[in-house]
Parts: C-alpha cells; sequence; structure tokens
C-alpha cells in the first residue's frame, strides 16, 4: 500500500514533474518507508544489510533514555524550586512541553538545510542530522531560548558539516559546534546560575519562578569556590540542574550499553576517556592548591558531574570527527578525558571542559592518525630498504 | 610447514552450498573465449571467423608482447568473433565437434626443465594467461622474471567450489603442475587445516614451501597469504595462480595436451540440488543451468563466480576464464520491504549488532542482491580493518586511490593488493562503497603510470 503511494506520486517528482524541486525530499521519504530496491551492478553481489540510516537510527534510540530522563529532570527541578509537590507525570509532561520545541526547531532548521543542500547537489538526503538534531536539544541549559538555537543548529549545520562535504566529511562535531557557538555568541544564556532551571509555567504544568531566580549546576558551584550541594545518588539519578540531557549517569549508561552492543561507539574512545578523565581528577585530587574546589571533587564526582558522561558516551565517539586508526582511538580518548578535566580545574571561567576538549581533539585527530598511518608507512618502506 | 593463525575476516553464511557430486554436462552448442576475463591485455585476434581449431590452438594474443597465448577450450570452427564498441573483442566463439582433438605440446624433460623452456611451454600452450601477477592483478609479463609464485588451495569465499573435491582423483596433476610451476620460482601453497591429511600433501620438491592457513574469509584469498609469508615490495613481482589452473599445467605436463575442464560448483540459494559440474571454460550459462534452476515468480540473479567477487551475468553470458563457480541468488529488486532502518529483519544477515545475526547461530542464510542502503561518505571507522586481514590501512588506501594520490597509495602497499582481497569489506561497508571497482580503477591508473 504504502509502495503504491510512493509509485502514485513520484512522477510529480521526477525530472519535469511540478515537484521536482523537491525531489530530495520525496527520495528522503520514500527510502526512509522502504528500503531502496536498488540492486548491485558490479563488485559484492550481497551486502550486510547495516546501512548508515540504521546506525544512525541507533544512535538516536541510544540517547532516548537520557532524553526522557532529562525531560523528567526538568519538571522535578522547576516544582522543587517553587517548592511544590508534584507527580511523576506532572514533572515529566512540563519537561516534555519544555523540551519538545526545542526539539522540533532543531530538527526543522538542521533537516530543512539538509534538504535544500541535498537538492541543489542532486545526492541522497544524508541522515546524519539525525543524531545531530537531537544531540543539540540535549546539551544546552534549559533556558535557552528557541531562537537562538535555531542560529545555532543554521550555523553548525552549514559551516561545521556542509561546507566540508556533508557527513562524513566534517572536521568537527556539529552539535558540539553548535553548543560552542551558543557558548561564545550568547556567554551568558550558556553559563552562571540562571538557565539551568525552566523557570516558566507552561498549560498548567510546572510553576512559574520569581524573576532572577537561581540555581547553579554542581560544577558551577565549584568553579566559584562553594562546595557541592547534590548528593552522590542524584547526580547518578540525574537529579541536579544540568543541560537538558546530560545530567543522569544511568541514563547515559543505558544509552552507552546500546552503542558499544552495536559496536557503533568504539569501547577504546569511551573507555580511555574516562581512564584519561579519572587518571587527571586523581592527580588534581592529590597534588592541586587546596583552596581550589574543583581540584579536589574526586574522581567519581568529576566523571558524574556536568557534561563528561555524556561527552564521553556520545559525543567523543562520533566515527566522523574521532580518531580512525584503532590505536590512535587509545590517544584521543585519553587526551578528551584528561583536557577535560584540566579545563575544569585549572580555568575558573568555564566550569565545564568537555565541549572545549572535545572539538580540541576533533582538530588533533587526523594528527593522532597520520602518527599511527605513518609509522604503517614506515615499515613498508624499511621493509622494501632490507631486501 | 608453517601455521599462521589469522583472526581478522568473516564467514559469509548463504544457503545452498554445494554438496559433493558431481554431475554431467552435455557439450554445448557454442562456447567462447573472453579477453575480458583476463585483466590488463589488450587482444590482437589470431583466428577468422569459419577456421578450424583444435584444444590449444591459439586464438588472441597480448598486443604487448605478442608471447602471451589464449588458446581454443575446445576444438572446432570459430563461430564468429565478436565486437563491441569501437571494435573492442568481447568474445570469440567456438562451434564444438562432437569429437574433441586436441594440440601435442612437447614436453619431453618436463621434470628437469629450465626456467625459460618451461616459460615458453607454458606461454605456447596458452596456460600462462591463467597466472595472475601481483601488482596490479593482472596478467603477467613474460618477459620479468617472478620473485615466486603463489597458489592457495582453497577458497573461503560463501558458496566457492570446495578444492578438496575437486582435485579428488587429480592429486597427480596437482603435484606435477606445482613441481612443473617450481622449475621457474619459488612456489608457495596455501593449504587450509582441513587440507594438511589429503593426497594433495606431502609435495616433495625441494623448491616448493607449503603453508597452513587458519582463518575466516577472505583467508583462502593469495594475496592474505602472500602479505604473511612474504609480502611484496615496490618493484617485485610475484605470480599466482588459482588451484584449479594448477591442475591445467598438471595436465599438460603429464599428458602433453592441454586440458580446461573443470569441476565447477552450481550453488546459492536458488539452485534445485546445488552439486559439482564438469564442464569445460566457456560454457554458455544458459545451457550449463538449463533445469537446475528453481522456477521463481521473482528475478533471479546469476553470477559468474561466487557472490562476493564473481560477476553479474547475463542470460546470454558464458563460463568465465578463471570461475570456479557459478551461483544463482534472488534478484531482490521486487521486494518491497517496510522502515529497514527500525524493523528486527530476521532474515536478514548482518554482522552489526543492531540486527540479530548474532543470535541466530550458524543459519545459512538467504540473501538477495539488493544494495540495501545509500551510496554515503565513509562514516564508521575501522570497519573495513576488522575484516581484513592484512597490514595494511584500508580506509586510508581507498581513500587515497579515491583521491588519486598515487604516491600514498605506494605508500599505503597498493601493490600488494587485488580487489578480490576488498570483497569482505565491501559486503560489510555501512556507506555501500563499491571497493573493489574502486580498487580495480586504481590499480589500472596506476599500472599506467608507471608503464
Amino acid at each position: 500500500m504504502i509502495k503504491k503511494f510512493f509509485d502514485t506520486i513520484r512522477p510529480h517528482f521526477q525530472p519535469g514533474g511540478k515537484l521536482q524541486s523537491f525531489h530530495s525530499v520525496f527520495d528522503g521519504l520514500e527510502t526512509f518507508a522502504l528500503v531502496p530496491n536498488t540492486t548491485s551492478k558490479t563488485g559484492v553481489s550481497i551486502h550486510d544489510a547495516i546501512d548508515s540510516k540504521r546506525i544512525m537510527s541507533f544512535v538516536v534510540i541510544a540517547l532516548i533514555p537520557a532524553l526522557l530522563m532529562g525531560m523528567y529532570n526538568i519538571g522535578f527541578q522547576n516544582y522543587k524550586s517553587a517548592g511544590v509537590e508534584a507527580t511523576f507525570f506532572e514533572m515529566f509532561f512540563y519537561g516534555l512541553i519544555v523540551t519538545l520545541p526545542k526539539i522540533i526547531v532543531s530538527y526543522g532548521v538542521g533537516l530543512g538545510i539538509e534538504f535544500v543542500v541535498a537538492q541543489w547537489k542532486k545526492e541522497e538526503i544524508q541522515e546524519g542530522f539525525l543524531v545531530s538534531g537531537i544531540l543539540i536539544p540535549m546539551i544546552v541549559p534549559v533556558g535557552t531560548p528557541l531562537w537562538m538555537i535555531g542560529v545555532a543548529v543554521a550555523f553548525a549545520v552549514i559551516f561545521a558539516k556542509e561546507i566540508y562535504g556533508g557527513t562524513g566529511m566534517n572536521i568537527f562535531n556539529p552539535a558540539l559546534v553548535a553548543r560552542a557557538f551558543l557558548f561564545f555568541a550568547w556567554p551568558t544564556k550558556m553559563s552562571g546560575d540562571s538557565v539551568w532551571v525552566s523557570t516558566e509555567s507552561w498549560f498548567g504544568l510546572g510553576r512559574q519562578l520569581a524573576d532572577g531566580y537561581t540555581a547553579a549546576t554542581p560544577l558551577g558551584q565549584a568553579a566559584n569556590g562553594q562546595l557541592i550541594e547534590a548528593s552522590m545518588t542524584d547526580m547518578v539519578t540525574g537529579l541536579i540542574p544540568g543541560s537538558i540531557g546530560e545530567t543522569s549517569v544511568i541514563a547515559i549508561a543505558i544509552g552507552a550499553a546500546v552503542l558499544l552492543w552495536t559496536r557503533i561507539a568504539s569501547w577504546k574512545i569511551m573507555l580511555s576517556v574516562f581512564a584519561g578523565g579519572a587518571l587527571v581528577a586523581a592527580l588534581f585530587d592529590a597534588f592541586g592548591a587546596a583552596e581550589n574546589v574543583s581540584a579536589h571533587l574526586g574522581v567519581c564526582q568529576h566523571l558524574f558531574l556536568g557534561g563528561f558522561t555524556f561527552g564521553a558516551v556520545f559525543m567523543a565517539t562520533d566515527p566522523v570527527t574521532s580518531a580512525r586508526t584503532e590505536k590512535g582511538k587509545f590517544v584521543y580518548g585519553f587526551l578528551i578525558g584528561a583536557l577535560a578535566i584540566t579545563i575544569r580545574v585549572l580555568n575558573p571561567g568555564y566550569p565545564e571542559g568537555m565541549m572545549l576538549a572535545i572539538l580540541f581533539m576533533n582538530m588533533f585527530a587526523p594528527l593522532i592518525d597520520y602518527c599511527y598511518v605513518q609509522s604503517n608507512i614506515n615499515k613498508r618502506a624499511k621493509r622494501m630498504k632490507q631486501e | 610447514m608453517d601455521i599462521y593463525k589469522i583472526k581478522k575476516g568473516l564467514n559469509v553464511r548463504l544457503a545452498g552450498e554445494a554438496a559433493p557430486q558431481l554431475r554431467d554436462v552435455k557439450q554445448a552448442a557454442e562456447y567462447a573465449l573472453r579477453p575480458g576475463d583476463f585483466c590488463g591485455i589488450t587482444p590482437k585476434v589470431l583466428v577468422k571467423e569459419g577456421e578450424s581449431v583444435l584444444v590449444g590452438t591459439p586464438l588472441f594474443v597480448d598486443k604487448a608482447t605478442e608471447k602471451v597465448k589464449f588458446v581454443a577450450p575446445v576444438s572446432g570452427i570459430v563461430k564468429s568473433v565478436e565486437r563491441g564498441e569501437r571494435r573492442k573483442l568481447l568474445s570469440i566463439r567456438i562451434q564444438p565437434d562432437s569429437a574433441q582433438v586436441s594440440k601435442s605440446f612437447d614436453v619431453t624433460g618436463y621434470k628437469t626443465m629450465e626456467a625459460n623452456t618451461m616459460k615458453s611451454l607454458l606461454l605456447e600452450s596458452g596456460v600462462f594467461g591463467f597466472f595472475r601477477q601481483r601488482p596490479y592483478d593482472v596478467v603477467p609479463s613474460p618477459d620479468v622474471a617472478p620473485k615466486s609464485i603463489f597458489i592457495s588451495a582453497f577458497s573461503t569465499m560463501p558458496l566457492a567450489a570446495d578444492f578438496n573435491f575437486v582435485v579428488q582423483g587429480q592429486e597427480e596433476d596437482f603435484k606435477e603442475g606445482v613441481a612443473a610451476l617450481s622449475r621457474i620460482a619459488k612456489v608457495h601453497v596455501g593449504v587450509s587445516p582441513h587440507q594438511l591429511n589429503t593426497n594433495i600433501l606431502p609435495m616433495n620438491t625441494s623448491n616448493v614451501e607449503v603453508a597452513c592457513f587458519d582463518g575466516p574469509n577472505p583467508v583462502g584469498n593469495v594475496g592474505v597469504q602472500i602479505n604473511r609469508v612474504d609480502p611484496i615490495n615496490k618493484g617485485e613481482v610475484v605470480w599466482t595462480l588459482g588451484a584449479e589452473e594448477v591442475l591445467f599445467v598438471g595436465r599438460l605436463m603429464r599428458t602433453g595436451k592441454v586440458d580446461f575442464t573443470r569441476k565447477i560448483a552450481i550453488a546459492g540459494s536458488e539452485v534445485i540440488e546445488p552439486r559439482y559440474a564438469q564442464v569445460t571454460i566457456g560454457h554458455p550459462l544458459s545451457e550449463l543451468l538449463e533445469g537446475e534452476v528453481k522456477e521463481t515468480n521473482y528475478n533471479l540473479r546469476w553470477i559468474n563466480g561466487n557472490p562476493l567477487v564473481g560477476e553479474k551475468a547475463g542470460k546470454g553470458d558464458f563460463l568465465g576464464a578463471h570461475v570456479t563457480e557459478v551461483t544463482v541468488l534472488p534478484e531482490g529488486d521486487d521486494v518491497h520491504e517496510l522502515f529497514g532502518w527500525i524493523m528486527p529483519r530476521f532474515h536478514e544477515y548482518s554482522t552489526s549488532r543492531s540486527y540479530f545475526s548474532w543470535l541466530l547461530g550458524k543459519k545459512n542464510y538467504r540473501l538477495d542482491c539488493r544494495v540495501k542502503g545509500g551510496r554515503r561518505h565513509m562514516i564508521m571507522s575501522a570497519e573495513y580493518e576488522r575484516v581484513f586481514p592484512m597490514d595494511i590501512y584500508v580506509s586510508y588506501l581507498i581513500k587515497a586511490i579515491i583521491t588519486g594520490d598515487i604516491d600514498r597509495q605506494e605508500a599505503l602497499g597498493i601493490y600488494e593488493v587485488a580487489p578480490e582481497d576488498f570483497a569482505v569489506a565491501e559486503f560489510i561497508c555501512s556507506s555501500k562503497l563499491e571497493l573493489q571497482r574502486i580498487v580495480r580503477e586504481g590499480l589500472d591508473i596506476l599500472r599506467k603510470e608507471n608503464s
């Protein structure tokens, strides 16, 4: 039936048809609904059933626990700040109402640009943005205005991805570029104490909070030299102020399990990010200056707080922008972890270092790979000389 | 004997493996030899339509040296010289006589022959055309002495013919063939662990070394074996020869006549009774598969070779010169599957655990020929390396070929590879890149640049 539907409307989208300029959109929707039945012409006759659509879909699936938990946490923080009791569903639906527009704006703007580019280049629509589009709302503070998200998404898709040639060719992780763009364009809206709790009431859900209500993230508190209020349990379950998707360690762990089991994310990167972070955190704990609260958070708090886990699981492991050689992945991951904690501790201006650490290492990933590939090249050259 | 254990790779299990039974095939009405099967040559035709030929009469030679001859697999009358666009020679077709007559070659003293005499004999008899050389995976130039000759005595490709069965009753031909080749250069024979106690061993010849390779596909590829035993450097030349083609050499030595019959596997999920058939190269596929293939209301694909390396064949095609099996699979162009990106799809095979192949154990899959995804840039990393058992950075080499950076291709080891080595990587590629085509084109360009 669905096939018939596509068959009937196809002529309109083919060259000469009325809707010719939406050909890529039609194509995208058709391949979304039906597996394309083009068969191979040369090379292998049979193919593995995996394709990039399925890979991207699984990353989105892996993100869902963190997203749902983030929604609940938005409601939880709002009601908690208002000092009002509320049921689980009230909190969750409040979070849903606050988050959904962000997701819609992110996908709307991003996919819109992708459709236009695909049409222009006469290519298929690439599904890379399925992941970036959901990541971006999850890594911004809940108080980010929608128009800012829209601008950031447009910037990231155009300048971090399409100008390089699309999915697979970009150097920097587009979602992080969007985050960095927001961070440097509107620093007050991205950090500080007033952006982490949703303060408005929507459709009778949630409570209007007083103007100027503030709630700092634990890392923000530490950077200001205060002691962290949140308990370890809250950090693990995610009931602390923070960007929408990043707070719950448990939800992120479920996502990590999905990614590792399906081998979409590299365990080497994930493990070494944590190893690097843990080692540096331990070093700071042992040798850091006494008055620096961030230095003495301890390994667990450092790894569980802020965007560390989220970044390690979902951002550092982006196959396109990470190191592509197997040994290089260890180096790449380790340096991300180490850098993230170093930025946190040594730069009080940035309570969170994960974003910058990953972007920085995105830039250096080709260099790491270069070393390993070059060693293979040298080995071959040496072998030639011997004979 | 050295034993090499190899971990990287992937055995693709397909339904319809050939059972070890042999059926006879009637002589066909027409046979064809296609220059396209011999990579890297420019044919110059030696026969005219209506001329009668014997088994072993040269039909065309390679224009470059005019030494490498390609001979008639059957005796009869040249029916047509088929040419395509710009008079490109497509095939030479022969109508066979009912009684086959072979040309005789002088093989006296083959056991002690000099390298050059042996080479001339092979060139004269047309067997030389079956050799391939690394680099470039083309028919070798007879004027360049090879460093060594590599033979893989088994194939790990899905649905491939089992050489253990093929060689039964022809063990002497195989051994004599290897011994003859050892007159030219050192011969390395790669065997699988299952072949250790079979009659093809031991090889009692001084210039032959046997090594055992244990691992998943593509361990049976001669390229993998070369990479382990004695990797090729720039400037070196290694010849390779299919195990079944060693039998051609052996038969020539023992009888003085060439005999291009093979036991090929007829396999695949759409074959009624997958088993072996004794045929001569150039046999028309339509006659070979007549009555063997299921009657279906969906489209089928005939493949000249196995599903990973073989070539899609038309109904009027002929058995390829190097082909050791013919496979038939569903084409799949009439399948309409909903929401493939999220459905569990239990019938599909994937190495990705986003499918359930890992749960279903040793199921034999019935796969069709859909690409099952759109072409993308290389997105996932280390995908190819997982199934590519050579010390080569595959994705970097592929990128160097795509960008045409010849120095980098050399540095990354392009001289060691042939397109077939990339078959498994191409199978699992989630970006659906045509790796074998990319490598073939890269090798062709490189060869042109270097000549």
